[in-house]
């Protein structure tokens, strides 16, 4: 059934492809200068899993660092780089590069485009994200500097100011980190008015915005929700660059400056961006639920109203990262209403997911167990959220390590769980092998419990008052147990990602055939060849309905007779 | 294995979507707006928070002149919108060459009022709080009206060269956005430092 | 109301007595202190405490309403070997369920969203009585100094660093601490979990917090905001005294330093090199205020910020070289000669 789904008459160009010398040279040539979307979004995709293994290294360090008290595994200046790293490369180098990955492969299959609104724009873009991450680790080497002290940034990624001031970190680490933050947000301001703009202005006839996959609708509203989120921190860094080199005072608090002033610059960035992040992780699930529970997605108005919602609300809760820096109590009190108002929309789309599974035949292949694995993981990490916004109980649990523990549960919990549902699902289509199911099954369940073991003790070490950010701790405080534990499920993650890397590589070559629609799916991107020709359709489609494939292969029953 | 039409060949209704170059003009404007609100409130928080002087009241005179030629430019590039989407390319390049006349203008009065507060006042950007956040946020202006005048020199040199048509309005009006937006700030800007800061 | 063992609250401290069997310290020590958060021993602590309970009940109770729902799901409408390969029926949706869906979290928002902010005026707003001690903390990196001015029980203004003593409070005579949150360079957060959650230090921006400790003992915490290299070793430790040790506790450092006429070459060394730049100890010329205040060093249980006991052993080991201890901290190995070492740690020793 599945493999005979026919291509959208004239949906292939038939005339052979221009016979090319594959030398590596030419290849790389090739996707150096590429302006087509699905090569960029590869190249994106590319990006992110070199510098999850990175940060993934990085984390491993500091987990083994911390596996026993007053271990002397690495020095605190490194232990202090290794975090503030870890945690920059995740954001701005692993999470960032991921929306644009799955925006710009799947979004202008989705909408029966050619390719995203400004291709070079979209070129330029990644080009730039790329090049802010080798400053950022180019701060390794040039760090130092004159100064000769230091290397790489050692600030935390909140980079609290005035820890940031030349006085606190002399040497160029803070500033190849400002420098390289600033070069990806521009990245990212590209990034966001190409999705923008393709999804607003490309979309093939009868895609009416009503009739959008979920997944262009989330990458939509994250294209344009980035242009806010991103920006105040563009200009919080450039002010932070004027105090460093031109001797401004921003956030010098010696001249009168305010430290409180870059905090919440840094929070109205911070906390709606960890939403920009999470919206692609929805985007996979309501995909992925969609096509293996068998059923069309429960309250789709709904949906798009709930993504609205957070993205809306979001943007008004900053402060309940700031809970400890004396606010009033009105303040306070304003911000844990906000904060927890999220909770609602956020509680719809857990429900509307939920309600796409009942009643259906829910085929549990690799993409899905992950997304099952998400829909449970993020409802913990969201409980966890309202915990953390009860004010009074913040002052226990800020930089605790429940802290930590809440947001590995959504960052990797949620969003790594559904980067790899993701790559499963739509594998196939990139590459035109599927992935092997018996590795996929190994990497879901090693993955599972190494994550488990991690992350759900470190809510426990929060209880018993170990902070975040300390390199080392004493023997004395009863923390150690429970830090082994820790480590141990790091580990067992490291083998999964390993497995899944291998698997990777693995299913490039050796992987099944996959044909057009190997999971007998609804959405435009499964009506072309795979891997899609570099013009996608050759003629433009036409679109009736929300699942236009289901009208496609169901002519006797299409949806477009119920509207 | 030959594909069948099982779509309906054609799309009955009316088919319309937004020009690209709009919405992405649009989405920059969102961005950079984002931008100038974290540098207006920083502004605005720190009026009067520094420890030393000068203060603006004593330094800062309010370019009147200035103000009103940056405005003005607003309305002659809309002139010049205008007049291309009439095919009138002479008109066109008149008003243009005139936005850019007052943009100039414009900037050439930024110069010289920092000249003044650098070598006479002795404000320079590390000079206090206000120093600081006065150069930050007019020279963020400033880079803007700096940019759109390179955009608006380049869209002119390539009217002289006749490689501007009719059928470009529609990228003009685009950049002309650019423009309404940065005279847009100005009065954002103008309101912070010379009105409410002073 | 649920049976008695299926209380939350019952079910918090079997995990917490759990949780202590395993922290191996807890036993070990003579007070019964540690640093957990839901074990609170003053009355802001035990109010955050009493929210902290009501707040795991109702996320427990959505997480097993939900998670419920999952597993329910995943159990009965999992594809089965041997199905008809038919689509099961569509449904897009009904406005009667998602009605429910989000009025019931929106009530539930409401009743989180009014006790809390109950809780947060009731901590925050709380008057200070007049028997309250205060006291100035002021953060430098990475050590802590405590500034007591006169008043009550305390007969004079001094200044005591690292280690903070305050009087035992009571339910019938109250004598909490008020505590003003300053820094002296970037952010940090004093932070002892039984006491009370933590408040940040911040240039600029004074904050402060209260506490009212009902159970005498030697309480833990530390720096919980990034302050640089030796953040991990900004450790807090707050002894809580009944109301006459703390008053002789108070008399004794608001002496001048003691003067040893036997350990005068040690005094000699500390006056003559860098040492008086950086640390103050009263009643000499070693008036620096960059380093901890030494007065009376002697009478601390710890050095460097509650890092390591203050021995002789230790005291020596730090000032010949301090960096072997706390890498990265602001005091700077002094390069003496072993006997100067010597003089300055017997002179350093007198000073109770
Ligand atoms: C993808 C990332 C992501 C997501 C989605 C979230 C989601 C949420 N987060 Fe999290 N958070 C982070 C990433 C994320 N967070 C990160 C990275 C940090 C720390 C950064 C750092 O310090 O370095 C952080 C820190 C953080 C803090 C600060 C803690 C501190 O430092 O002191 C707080 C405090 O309020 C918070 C709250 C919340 C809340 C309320 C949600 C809500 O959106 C959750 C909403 C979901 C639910 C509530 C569950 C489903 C809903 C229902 C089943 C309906 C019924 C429920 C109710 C009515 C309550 N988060
Ligand atoms: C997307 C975001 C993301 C992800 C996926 C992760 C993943 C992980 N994180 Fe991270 N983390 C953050 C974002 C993220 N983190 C942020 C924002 C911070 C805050 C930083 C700050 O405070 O400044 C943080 C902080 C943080 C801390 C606290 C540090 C501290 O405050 O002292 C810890 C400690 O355990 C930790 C652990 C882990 C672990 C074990 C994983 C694991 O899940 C990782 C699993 C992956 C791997 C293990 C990779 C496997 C591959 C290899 C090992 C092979 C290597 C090969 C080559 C290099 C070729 N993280
Ligand atoms: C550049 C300044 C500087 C100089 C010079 C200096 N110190 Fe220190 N000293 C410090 C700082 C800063 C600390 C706090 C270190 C910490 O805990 O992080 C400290 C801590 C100490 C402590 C521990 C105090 C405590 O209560 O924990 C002792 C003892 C001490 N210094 C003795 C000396 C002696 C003796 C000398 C001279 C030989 C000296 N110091 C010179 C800055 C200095
Ligand atoms: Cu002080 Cu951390
Ligand atoms: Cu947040």
């Amino acid at each position: 059934m599945a493999d005979q789904t026919l291509p959208i008459h004239g949906a292939l160009d038939l005339t052979p492809p221009r016979e090319s010398q594959h030398t590596l040279l030419d290849i790389l040539h090739d996707w150096v200068i590429t302006v087509d979307h699905k090569k960029l979004g590869l190249m994106y995709m590319m990006m992110a899993i070199f510098f999850l293994l990175v940060a993934g290294a990085e984390a491993i360090c500091i987990r083994i660092q911390l596996a026993v008290p007053n271990n002397h595994f690495i020095s605190p200046q490194t232990f202090n780089r290794l975090f503030t790293m870890h945690g920059t490369t995740m954001v701005f180098l692993v999470g960032m590069p991921l929306v644009f990955a799955w925006a710009n492969y799947i979004v202008p299959l989705q909408i029966g485009a050619r390719d995203m609104a400004f291709p070079r724009l979209n070129a330029f873009s990644f080009w730039l994200t790329f090049l802010g991450g080798i400053f950022l680790y180019y701060s390794f080497i040039g760090g130092p500097g004159l100064y000769g002290t230091g290397s790489a940034p050692d600030v935390t990624w909140w980079a609290y100011a005035p820890l940031t001031a030349k006085a606190f970190s002399p040497g160029h680490a803070t500033d190849y980190w400002a420098l390289a933050l600033i070069v990806t947000g521009f990245g990212t301001i590209g990034g966001g008015i190409n999705i923008m703009a393709t999804v607003l202005s490309m979309r093939c006839k009868g895609m009416t915005l009503m009739r959008m996959p979920l997944f262009t609708w989330l990458m939509f509203v994250n294209g344009a929700f980035v242009l806010i989120v991103i920006t105040p921190l563009t200009a919080a860094q450039v002010m932070l660059l004027i105090d460093r080199y031109l001797g401004g005072h921003f956030f010098d608090t010696q001249a009168g400056g305010s430290a409180t002033v870059w905090m919440h610059f840094f929070w109205i960035f911070g906390h709606p961006e960890v939403y920009v992040l999470v919206f692609p992780a929805f985007a996979i699930a309501s995909e992925v639920i969609q096509v293996f529970s068998r059923k069309a997605i429960f309250g789709y108005p709904a949906m798009v109203a709930a993504v609205v919602g957070i993205a809306f609300v979001s943007l008004g809760v900053w402060a309940h990262h700031m809970f400890t820096i004396g606010m009033t109590s009105a303040g306070n009190a304003f911000f844990v209403l906000s904060t927890s108002l999220v909770g609602i929309p956020t509680g719809i789309k857990i429900f509307n997911w939920l309600a796409t599974m009942w009643g259906g035949k829910i085929r549990f292949a690799t993409p899905m167990l992950f997304c099952t694995a998400f829909l449970f993981q993020f409802l913990c990490a969201g409980l966890t959220g309202i915990m953390l916004s009860v004010a009074p109980w913040d002052w226990q649990l800020h930089s605790s390590y429940f802290v930590i523990a809440h947001f590995h549960y959504v960052l990797v919990g949620a969003i790594v769980f559904n980067v790899f549902a993701g790559i499963y699902y739509w594998f196939p289509k990139a590459t035109g092998r599927m992935m092997s199911e018996t590795l996929g099954k190994w990497h879901f369940w090693l993955f599972f419990i190494g994550f488990h073991v991690t992350f759900d003790t470190m809510h426990f070490v929060g209880f018993e008052g170990m902070p975040r950010w300390i390199y080392t701790y004493p023997a004395d405080r009863g923390w150690q147990h429970l830090n082994l534990v820790v480590s141990i499920g790091g580990v067992i993650q490291a083998i999964a990602v390993l497995l899944f890397a291998y698997n990777l590589i693995w299913s490039l070559f050796k992987g099944k055939i996959a044909g057009n629609d190997p999971w007998d799916a609804w959405t435009l991107e499964w009506a072309t060849s795979s891997p899609p020709p570099i013009y996608n359709f050759a003629t433009d489609p036409v679109v009736r309905s929300r699942r236009p494939l289901w009208d496609l292969k169901h002519p006797e029953d299409p949806d477009w007779k119920y509207d | 294995m030959s594909a069948i039409p099982l779509v309906p060949a054609s799309y009955e209704q009316e088919w319309h979507l937004p020009s690209k170059g709009r919405v992405g003009m649009y989405g920059l404007i969102i961005a950079e707006s984002a931008i100038f609100t974290i540098f207006v409130v920083a502004y605005v928080y720190y009026i009067g928070k520094s420890l030393y002087g000068p203060t603006p009241q004593q330094v800062l005179d309010v370019p009147i002149f200035n103000t009103i030629c940056l405005l003005s430019s607003s309305v002659t590039i809309w002139l010049s919108e205008r007049a291309i989407e009439r095919g009138n390319m002479r008109g066109f390049g008149l008003w243009w060459a005139v936005t850019i006349t007052l943009g100039t203008i414009f900037l050439v009065g930024t110069g010289m009022e920092w000249y003044k507060l650098i070598y006479h006042d002795g404000l320079t950007i590390r000079t206090n709080l206000f120093g600081t956040t006065f150069y930050s946020l007019v020279g963020l202006h400033a880079t803007h009206v700096v940019i759109g005048l390179i955009m608006l020199g380049l869209t002119l040199i390539f009217t002289l060269t006749g490689h501007v048509r009719q059928e470009h309005s529609e990228r003009v009006q685009v950049l002309a956005l650019y423009w309404h937006f940065v005279d847009a700030v100005w009065v954002v800007v103008f309101t912070v430092v010379y009105i409410v800061g002073r | 109301m649920l049976p008695k063992w299926l209380r939350v609250e019952r079910i918090v401290r079997l995990a917490f007595a759990f949780a202590l069997a395993l922290s191996s310290h807890a036993l070990a020590e003579g007070p019964q202190t540690n640093t957990h958060i839901l074990s609170p021993v003053s009355t802001p602590a035990t109010q955050i405490y009493q929210l902290s309970l009501f707040i795991i009940e109702i996320t427990g109770a959505i997480f097993v309403v939900v998670a419920g729902l999952l597993t329910f799901v995943i159990i009965r409408f999992r594809e089965r070997s041997g199905d008809d390969q038919s689509e099961p029926a569509q449904v897009y949706g009904s406005n009667q369920v998602e009605l429910a869906w989000t009025v019931i979290p929106v009530l539930i928002v409401v009743v989180l969203f009014l006790t809390t902010a109950r809780v947060i005026f009731a901590i925050q707003d709380a008057p200070m009585p007049q028997a309250a001690l205060e006291v100035t903390s002021v953060g430098h990196q990475f050590w802590w100094e405590y500034r007591y001015p006169k008043q009550g029980l305390v007969g004079q203004d001094f200044v005591a660093v690292n280690e903070l003593h305050v009087p035992l409070s009571s339910a019938d005579h109250p004598t909490p601490t008020y505590i003003k949150l300053l820094s002296a360079d970037v952010v940090h957060s004093f932070w002892v979990p039984q006491l009370m959650g933590k408040i940040d230090l911040i240039p600029n921006h004074p904050n402060d917090m209260w506490i009212d400790p009902l159970q005498p003992g030697i309480y833990l915490g530390q720096c919980a905001q990034f302050c640089g290299v030796q953040h991990a070793n900004m450790l807090l430790r707050v002894y809580v005294d009944s109301p006459e040790r703390f008053a002789a506790w108070a008399a004794n450092q608001a002496r001048p330093a003691v003067q040893d006429p036997s350990v005068a070459a040690g005094r000699h060394v500390f006056e003559t090199q860098a040492c008086m730049n950086c640390h103050v100890v009263r009643g000499t010329v070693a008036t620096g205020r960059f380093g901890p205040d030494l007065t009376h060093l002697a009478s601390r249980d710890t050095l460097a910020s509650g890092m390591i006991p203050n021995t002789r052993d230790n005291l020596r080991a730090w000032i010949k070289n301090p960096d072997a201890f706390k890498p990265g901290c602001l005091m700077p190995a002094m390069q003496l000669t072993d006997e100067q070492i010597d003089q300055v740690t017997n002179y350093l020793e007198t000073l109770k």
